[in-house]
C-alpha cells in the first residue's frame, strides 16, 4: 500500500512545484512591500515627531499582539463588508505586508535608535538635512544592526504564508492539504511539504547566521 | 465602522469568548511547559560532546525551525492515525505546539547558556562537582535568568500560534470568533473581539518580560 501511495504522491509532484511557486511569490511580493512598509514606518517610529511615533507603536502592538491568522480573517471577511472586493491572493498579499510590516518597523527602528546621537549631531554640524542625515549617517550604520535580524524575518514570513492556505490560496500547505484528501498517509504528504519548506528556509536562515556572525566581528574590530 | 459594531451580540456570545479564552490559556501554559522541558534536554543534548546526543538535537532544532507550524500540526494530525496512534484533537495541537516551541526554547536556552564565562563551569569542575551537581547549581540557575525575557516573547508567540490549533477543530478563542462569524454572519464583531482578547494576553505577558527585565538590570547594578 504504501509504495502504491509513494507513486501517487510522486505523479503529483507538479502540483507540489506549482504550490511552492505560490509560497514563493506570495512571499516575495509581500516581502518587498513588507520592507518598503517596514523602514518608512521604523524610520517615522524614530522620529521626534510624538504622533507618528505613538500611532506606529499602536500599529506595531496590535500586529504582534494578535494571530496572523485573526488579521487574515480580519482582512479577509472584514473589508468586503465596507465595500472592497479582495481575491484570496490580494488579501494574503495584503495581510502578509501589513503583519510583516509591523515586525520590520520594530528591527529598523530599534536598528535606528542604536546609532549613537552624536552621529546625528555630527551630520547635523556638517549641514546636512534630515534625508540626507538618514540616507548618509544614520541607515548605513543602522543596517549593520537591523540586516541579520531582518533575513530572520524573511524565513518567519515564508513560514507564516502558509496559514493564507486557509483562505484557499494554493500554496504549499493547501496542495498537501488537497493531496491528503485523495492519499491518506499524512506523514508522507506532509514530510514533503516540510521538504519543499525546508530547501527554501534553511539556506536563509544560514545566511542570517552568518550576517550575524559577520556583523559581530565587524563590530569587535571596530 | 463603530456605528455598525453590535455590541450586544458580542455580549450575548461574551461566554463563549471567556471558554475560549480559557481554553487557549491552558493550551498555551501546558505547551509551554512541555516546550520548555523539551527546550532545555534538547539544548543538554546539542551542547554535550557526544555526537550521539548533539547530532539528533541539531537535526530536531533545525527542521522545526525551517518549516512552518501548520505544515507540523498537519503532519501530525494526518500522520499519526496511520501509525495507528490516536489523539484527540486537543492532544495533537499541544504535541504540535510543544515540539514547534521547544526547537526555539532550545536555541533561546543556549544563547543563555552560552552567556555563562566559561570560568564559572571550570570553576564548578574544580570543586569537584558533577555535571548534574554544575547544571543545577552553577549553570541553570545563571542561565535561566536571563533567558526569562526571551522566553516570555517565545511564550507571546505560542499563544499566537495556538489560534491555528482552530483549524483543526479544537475549540479555542479563534474558534470562538470563528463561530459568532458563522452564527450570525458578523464578521467584524467576531474577529475584532477575538484580537481584543489576544491583545490582552500579549499585554500580561509583556508586561511580565518588562518586569523581569527591569529586575535583571538592578540586579547586575547592584
Amino acid at each position: 500500500m504504501w509504495g502504491y501511495y509513494f507513486q501517487n504522491l510522486l505523479n503529483s509532484f507538479p502540483f507540489f512545484l506549482k504550490g511552492l511557486w505560490m509560497t514563493f511569490l506570495v512571499s516575495l511580493v509581500s516581502l518587498i512591500m513588507g520592507t518598503v512598509l517596514g523602514f518608512l514606518a521604523g524610520i517615522a517610529r524614530s522620529s521626534r515627531i510624538k504622533p507618528l511615533k505613538y500611532v506606529f507603536s499602536v500599529y506595531v502592538d496590535f500586529m504582534r499582539g494578535t494571530p496572523f491568522l485573526v488579521q487574515l480573517f480580519i482582512i479577509f471577511f472584514i473589508l468586503p463588508d465596507l465595500g472592497i472586493q479582495l481575491e484570496a491572493f490580494q488579501a494574503a498579499v495584503i495581510s502578509l505586508t501589513i503583519y510583516a510590516g509591523a515586525y520590520i518597523c520594530e528591527i529598523v527602528s530599534s536598528g535606528i535608535d542604536a546609532v549613537p546621537e552624536g552621529q546625528r549631531e555630527a551630520a547635523v554640524a556638517f549641514g546636512l538635512n534630515r534625508f540626507q542625515q538618514l540616507r548618509y549617517v544614520i541607515i548605513p550604520q543602522a543596517m549593520r544592526t537591523i540586516l541579520p535580524p531582518l533575513v530572520g524575518q524573511y524565513v518567519l514570513l515564508v513560514k507564516d504564508s502558509s496559514v493564507i492556505s486557509v483562505i484557499g490560496v494554493t500554496d504549499v500547505t493547501r496542495v498537501g492539504w488537497l493531496t491528503v484528501q485523495r492519499i491518506p498517509e499524512g506523514m508522507m504528504v506532509f514530510g514533503l511539504v516540510g521538504i519543499l519548506y525546508f530547501v527554501v528556509c534553511y539556506p536563509l536562515i544560514r545566511v542570517a547566521n552568518r550576517l550575524e556572525q559577520m556583523m559581530t566581528h565587524d563590530r569587535v574590530r571596530l | 465602522m463603530l456605528e455598525y459594531f453590535n455590541f450586544r451580540v458580542v455580549l450575548q456570545y461574551l461566554p463563549m469568548f471567556l471558554k475560549g479564552f480559557l481554553a487557549t490559556g491552558w493550551i498555551s501554559i501546558i505547551s509551554l511547559a512541555g516546550a520548555t522541558c523539551l527546550g532545555i534536554l534538547a539544548c543538554l543534548c546539542r551542547l554535550s560532546r557526544f555526537r550521539l546526543l548533539s547530532s539528533p538535537a541539531v537535526v530536531y532544532i533545525e527542521i522545526i525551525r525551517s518549516t512552518p507550524l501548520l505544515a507540523q500540526l498537519y503532519f501530525f494530525y494526518f500522520g499519526l492515525p496511520s501509525l495507528g496512534i490516536r489523539l484527540t484533537e486537543i492532544q495533537t495541537g499541544i504535541l504540535a505546539l510543544s515540539l514547534n516551541s521547544g526547537a526555539y526554547i532550545a536555541e533561546i536556552v543556549r544563547a543563555g547558556v552560552q552567556a555563562i564565562p566559561l570560568g564559572q563551569v571550570e570553576a564548578g569542575i574544580a570543586f569537584g562537582l558533577s555535571l548534574v551537581q554544575r547544571l543545577r547549581y552553577i549553570i541553570l540557575p545563571q542561565a535561566l535568568g536571563i533567558t526569562i525575557p526571551p522566553l516570555l516573547g517565545q511564550a507571546i508567540v505560542l499563544v499566537k500560534d495556538s489560534a491555528l490549533l482552530s483549524l483543526i477543530s479544537v475549540f479555542e478563542l479563534t474558534r470562538a470568533g470563528q463561530i459568532l462569524t458563522s452564527d450570525r454572519f458578523m464578521p467584524t464583531e467576531g474577529f475584532f473581539t477575538t484580537a481584543l482578547f489576544y491583545l490582552i494576553l500579549y499585554y500580561l505577558l509583556k508586561l511580565m518580560a518588562n518586569w523581569w527585565q527591569r529586575r535583571l538590570i538592578f540586579r547586575e547594578l547592584y
